[in-house]
């Protein structure tokens, strides 16, 4: 198995083995994650995919009987060290999640409360950083004369790209996406993946799916998953038109999963 | 023409006709029996509303005759409380019931709202499967035991913090109130902070918000409408309360400009005076106008519960 390698890679996982109580849940997982570019893991439900996207901003820490052996090393350093501050880790790696989770507050505080919670509380500051994060979310020309109206009034689209507004406003380097459309309509779900092209030139971003095809559009490189182990690992072209494994092939092709 | 019908399909078909051809069938016993449960479901609800409003009535219409010798201007707002003098101003216990209130509100709900959240956010299960039974135990307890562990631990350590001869007063019945609903409001709150759904705490953590930012800017929030009616719920207890504080608060009709004079607030009033007045006088009005008083907080409060839950569920 070898990376693609047409860029340097941000994060490297080395040898990676996560158990939930007993259950192993990931079995030596190695990759290398380029900078600005979209990785995506495919596989069938339960093949570990969110679960080691999870490991990635130290997600599972707050799950019980969660283990852990290995090393994730992002831009060199070991994450899973103990000089590593979480809170530091969890800003430079933002997240969106599967059903968006927007606060019951108004659209502004929801961009805002990132920053505040870093400590910016200038008002102009916050006005500036809101617009930016809402105009990289392509969200801005949408809301910008309700900011302050509550973040649940928003259709469910527009509260996944109002969460992405938010994860941007940390100024993260790293963008998980764990299955960020797969509560969305066909158009909203368009508008994320144009989204996700755009924020590549600027962000590395970590997808996980449940459809082939948005890794297949999107991606730059992808991970096959199966029962916790990495089955293929290869530029998205490559693993779709000339899968080396058949296990891979057999998915793709729609024979499982 | 359709198949003759198969044995299986007669017999569904039959059992699918009520009538019996009795007269007195299945159909005829079954409208019987639901005519029967409407009614009685109709009388007891309608019961309960006669209840309430007998009450309301029997108490302001003995309360109202308070009025045919005292103007209202002297019950609500003189402080002069000489029944012997046929004076019958209301002030100080009025003032009594909403400092009371008030005061043991301001004690209790940050006290609430911190033990609540140590038993949502902070305790490891194991403990917190023993505190909140304990908790709700603590919900039974007689009120008037609270009223002895004032008397006998709380007074007389007042007047060795205070340098007070008495101790009675103002303070040590917000104290002895607030032990009594914080386990209300502090359980109520905790179900209202439980409640809140963990994708808002993931989305905070996930900025690298710490548990003590997720909590406070985050769930707290969330939950506010929850703990603002747990908040209401204790009042509503704390303003009706009556023999905790009587043995507390010191009973004398005097106005509580200081935290540790004795006073005396509506209910603690009440039951000192109403079994030694004469039945037909100014004075026995006077004491059921208080009591009309106390239930129409009581019941404005409670429409307030309504409105806010109300309001909760919009959300």
């Amino acid at each position: 198995m070898q990376a693609p390698a047409h860029t340097r890679a941000l994060i490297e996982i080395d040898k990676l083995n996560l158990y939930y109580g007993t259950f192993h849940a990931l079995k030596n997982v190695s990759m290398e994650i380029p900078e600005k570019a979209i990785t995506a893991f495919i596989g069938p439900s339960g093949c570990g995919k969110s679960t080691l996207l999870r490991t990635l901003n130290r997600m599972n820490d707050m799950i019980a009987g969660t283990r852990i052996e290995g090393k994730i090393a992002i831009g060199g350093a070991d994450i899973y060290s103990k000089e590593v501050d979480v809170e530091t880790l969890r800003k430079k790696v933002g997240m969106v999640f599967q059903q968006p989770n927007p606060f019951p507050k108004s659209i502004y505080d929801n961009v805002a409360y990132g920053p505040r919670l870093h400590g910016i509380s200038g008002r102009k500051q916050l006005d500036e950083i809101v617009e930016t994060s809402l105009r990289s979310a392509a969200l801005w020309e949408e809301v910008k004369d309700y900011l302050k109206r509550s973040a649940l009034s928003l259709s469910g689209g527009q509260q996944q790209r109002l969460c992405i507004a938010r994860a941007l406003a940390v100024e993260p380097d790293v963008l998980l996406m764990d299955e960020a459309t797969s509560a969305l309509d066909p158009i909203s779900t368009l508008k994320i993946e144009e989204l996700a092209q755009e924020l590549k030139d600027r962000y590395t971003i970590v997808m996980v799916t449940h459809n082939m095809h948005q890794a297949a559009r999107v991606s730059n490189q992808t991970v096959f998953f199966l029962n916790g182990e990495v089955v293929e690992y290869a530029e998205t072209e490559k693993l779709f038109s000339t899968p080396r494994d058949q296990r891979t092939e057999d998915y793709i092709s729609g024979r499982f999963g | 023409m359709s198949a003759p019908a198969s044995a299986a399909a007669t017999e569904l078909g039959t059992s699918l006709k009520t009538s019996s051809g009795k007269t007195f069938g299945r159909r005829a016993r079954l409208a019987f029996y639901n005519r029967t449960f409407k009614a009685i479901c109709v009388v007891c609800a309608v019961f309960v509303c006669i209840i309430l409003f007998s009450i309301l009535f029997l108490m302001g219409r003995t309360g109202i005759l308070t009025f045919e010798y005292v103007s209202p201007m002297e019950f609500f707002f003189s402080t002069e409380w000489v029944p012997e003098n046929e004076q019958y101003g209301a002030f100080i216990f009025i003032f009594g019931t909403f400092a009371l209130t008030a005061l043991t509100m301001l004690i209790a709900m940050p006290i609430s709202i911190l033990i609540a959240v140590f038993l949502a956010e902070v305790t490891p299960p194991w403990l917190r499967a023993v505190l909140r039974p304990v908790l709700d135990l603590l919900v039974g307890i007689p009120s008037v035991v609270y009223g002895f562990l004032g008397m006998t631990l709380l007074i007389p350590l007042l007047r060795d913090v205070t340098g007070t001869t008495m101790g009675d007063g103002l303070l040590a019945a917000a104290i002895v109130l607030t032990i009594m609903v914080l386990p209300t409001i502090s359980r109520i709150s905790d179900d209202a902070i439980t409640a809140v759904p963990k994708k808002y705490r993931d989305a905070s953590y996930a900025l690298g918000g710490t548990r003590f930012q997720t909590t406070f800017k985050v769930v707290l929030p969330a939950a506010r409408s929850g703990i603002m009616y747990a908040g209401i719920l204790g009042m509503a207890r704390a303003i009706g309360e009556t023999m905790a504080v009587v043995m507390v608060i010191g009973n004398t009709p005097q106005l509580a400009n200081s935290l540790l004079k004795p006073t005396s607030v509506l209910t603690s009033n009440i039951v000192m005076q109403i079994a030694n007045v004469p039945f037909d006088s100014t004075w026995n009005y006077a004491l059921y106008l208080m009591g009309f008083l106390l239930l129409v907080i009581s019941l404005l409060m409670i429409v307030l519960i309504r409105f806010m839950q109300r309001k909760g569920v919009q959300r």
